[in-house]
């Protein structure tokens, strides 16, 4: 029963990175888009939607009670007009100017969350965000399995409008673009446009990720937005398959099992001094797999399946 | 406003811009944002400091603190071992991670990608082998002497200001009136065309690493001698390289200095007014200005 609950509990924490994964998937898999400040959009996300809803505090403005749904849409429009600010900036630039600005807003955002106190809370963060179905809190199954299905929605919807969205001819532009621009530009298509959109798009995802998680354990604090979230997040989409919205999700389960699992070894195998040194091995680990599959596979798991309408059926991606 | 800040902010500038050089060379020679420089002056000190441990131990006067500076002549010498390994941690990664993507015709962003991942792994390698807790060059304390105009500064200060300006200067004489200095802006403007004129662009990529790795190590060191050597401290002076690189403009050596020194001199004033805890994002600021303003930076031609 313990193991089962816990389980629910992992499975959970890694379908809120699927929808990160997800919403990179549209940035970096679809259309190319470089973004180094993944955990600067989720924070912000988490931030918005529980500055909305929790209950009133004393040391802190905001705590306006709001139903939790609200507070996820505020995370889904406050990552995407920060995505958009940050993509008006850059998409006109070389590609590598977006990765050093989203690198920039990343950095800025966590000096915010930590540093305004009166909006965060500072180093301690809030705590009391409502989490869903509270109701149920005293029966640790129930209330573990009916998250689980909740957030397994919010992954299936997202999975659903992305698929939608890919075989559209929105996203066939999107794909159009990130192969030959000038090619799609002679066809008539702005790529500034459709990057800005797909930009947006992506951040108001991962903003929507950092809401869910934020509400499934009921407290955020600065630190859970550290670059490594970042790094995560990459290892999940290149190992899973960039551009297939299946091997993002895939990505993202397998990835957060390895963290787990090597989390748990290195708590196993080292004395309890030297875990915090130890732990650093676990970030080694990723950032080599990273790079071996970026030589060896950088097609990842699940490779792109290359499609061109719905009508014409798939063919696999050739190369 | 203290006019303390000046000094406080040409000394990090000095870091910031020596760091910076490294960073405009690989942009424009190689073609992508190198996200693991900020750890090759976090690995620089760590190498300087295993250097200098060893040399203390085959001759113990090595250590002892030469007038009026804080560290003794084992220091330079560990500079050097720092710098050679430096470099060969360069060229190494260069050898089995971007020379591989390069030679494979990836995509710029997937070199991007790729040193974003090796950035994480060597950072915490580092934390892993001298764990998280700050190490020191030199435990004597050293007392500020006064210059005038409210201004004081330690001697190793005015030895890292100094030191930086005679280094950028050499190289900046180097890049602009040798050989090797044309061949490297001639990779940068064309690399086919100057493969095709018989330029050894493999050596103009081995150069390249090795003027940036060395400087690397030597802000490394400098920033290690003056506040104290972290596995971080690499990292978060990463978006103050890349704003001093993109403010001086990409490619140019001057640039970058220049970059740095603005950089750290906008921070020490302008921490004055916010407060230290925003250092951070103060050269974020000024890289989100200079993108609206004037991309190509200051020394920039092209459009960026």
């Amino acid at each position: 029963m313990e193991l089962v609950a816990y389980a629910a509990f992992f499975l959970t924490m890694a379908m809120t990175y699927a929808i990160i994964s997800l919403g990179l998937n549209v940035q970096w898999g679809q259309t190319g888009l470089f973004n180094v400040g993944i955990a600067g959009f989720v924070g912000l996300g988490a931030y918005v939607s529980a500055a909305l809803t929790t209950p009133d505090a004393a040391e802190r403005i905001g705590g306006f009670g709001l139903p939790i749904a609200v507070g996820w849409l505020a995370a889904v429009v406050a990552g995407g007009v920060l995505a958009l600010g940050v993509g008006l900036l850059t998409l006109r630039m070389r590609s590598d100017y977006l990765a050093i600005t989203t690198f920039g807003i990343a950095v800025a955002l966590q000096l915010v969350f930590q540093n305004v106190e009166s909006l965060t809370g500072g180093a301690f963060g809030m705590a009391f965000i409502p989490r869903p179905f509270a109701g149920l809190q005293g029966q640790a199954f129930a209330f573990n399995m009916v998250n689980l299905a909740l957030t397994a929605a919010v992954v299936g919807a997202v999975y659903l409008l992305l698929e939608h969205l890919l075989r559209s001819p929105w996203g066939r532009a999107l794909r159009a673009v990130r192969e030959d621009e000038i090619a799609a530009q002679a066809l008539g298509k702005n790529p500034v446009l459709l990057r800005l959109q797909a930009f947006a798009l992506g951040g108001a995802i991962m903003a929507l990720a950092g809401a869910v998680q934020a509400h499934f354990i009921g407290f955020i604090a600065p630190g859970n937005y550290l670059p490594m979230m970042t790094f995560q997040v990459w290892a999940m989409l290149i190992v899973g398959g960039s551009g297939n919205n299946r091997g993002a999700i895939l990505g993202a389960v397998l990835v957060w099992a390895i963290w787990a699992l090597s989390g748990a070894l290195i708590s196993e195998i080292f004395p309890a001094g030297q875990q915090a040194r130890a732990a650093s091995l676990q970030i080694v680990v990723i950032g080599v797999m990273l790079c071996v599959i970026l030589l060896w596979r950088p097609q990842g798991i699940l490779p792109e399946v290359r499609s061109v309408s719905r009508h014409l059926g798939r063919r696999t991606k050739d190369t | 406003m203290n006019p303390q800040a000046i000094i406080d902010g040409l000394v990090s500038g000095s870091t910031i811009g020596l760091g910076a050089i490294g960073l405009t060379l690989t942009y424009s020679i190689l073609r992508f944002a190198n996200f693991t420089h900020g750890d090759f002056l976090a690995w620089g000190a760590y190498l300087t400091l295993t250097v200098a441990g060893v040399l203390g131990g085959l001759a113990a006067g090595l250590g002892a603190p030469v007038y009026p500076f804080s560290f003794g002549w084992g220091l330079p010498l560990a500079i050097l071992g720092g710098v050679v390994l430096t470099v060969a941690l360069a060229l190494g990664l260069d050898r089995i991670l971007f020379g591989r993507l390069r030679a494979r015709g990836a995509d710029t962003i997937i070199i991007v990608m790729a040193s974003f991942g090796a950035s994480m792994a060597l950072r915490s390698l580092l934390e892993f082998i001298f764990t998280a807790k700050p190490a020191y060059f030199t435990k004597a304390l050293q007392i500020a002497k006064p210059l005038g105009l409210g201004m004081r500064a330690t001697p190793d200060q005015l030895l890292v200001i100094g030191l930086t300006l005679v280094l950028v200067l050499a190289l900046h004489l180097v890049v602009t009136h040798s050989a090797t200095g044309r061949a490297m802006r001639a990779v940068s403007e064309n690399p086919g065309l100057a493969g095709v004129y018989g330029i050894d662009v493999g050596k103009v990529v081995r150069v390249t690493w090795i003027i940036g790795a060395g400087m690397a190590c030597i802000a490394g060191v400098m920033a290690g001698l003056l506040v104290q050597i972290r596995p971080y401290m690499g990292f978060d002076l990463l978006l103050p390289l890349f704003a001093a690189a993109i403010l001086g403009g990409i490619g140019s050596i001057p640039g970058a200095m220049l970059g740095g020194l603005i950089i750290g001199l906008v921070e020490a004033f302008a921490v004055q007014i916010v407060g230290a805890e925003w250092r951070a994002a103060i050269s974020f600021v000024i890289l989100v200005l200079v993108l609206m303003l004037r991309p190509q930076g200051i020394f920039g031609q092209r459009g960026a």
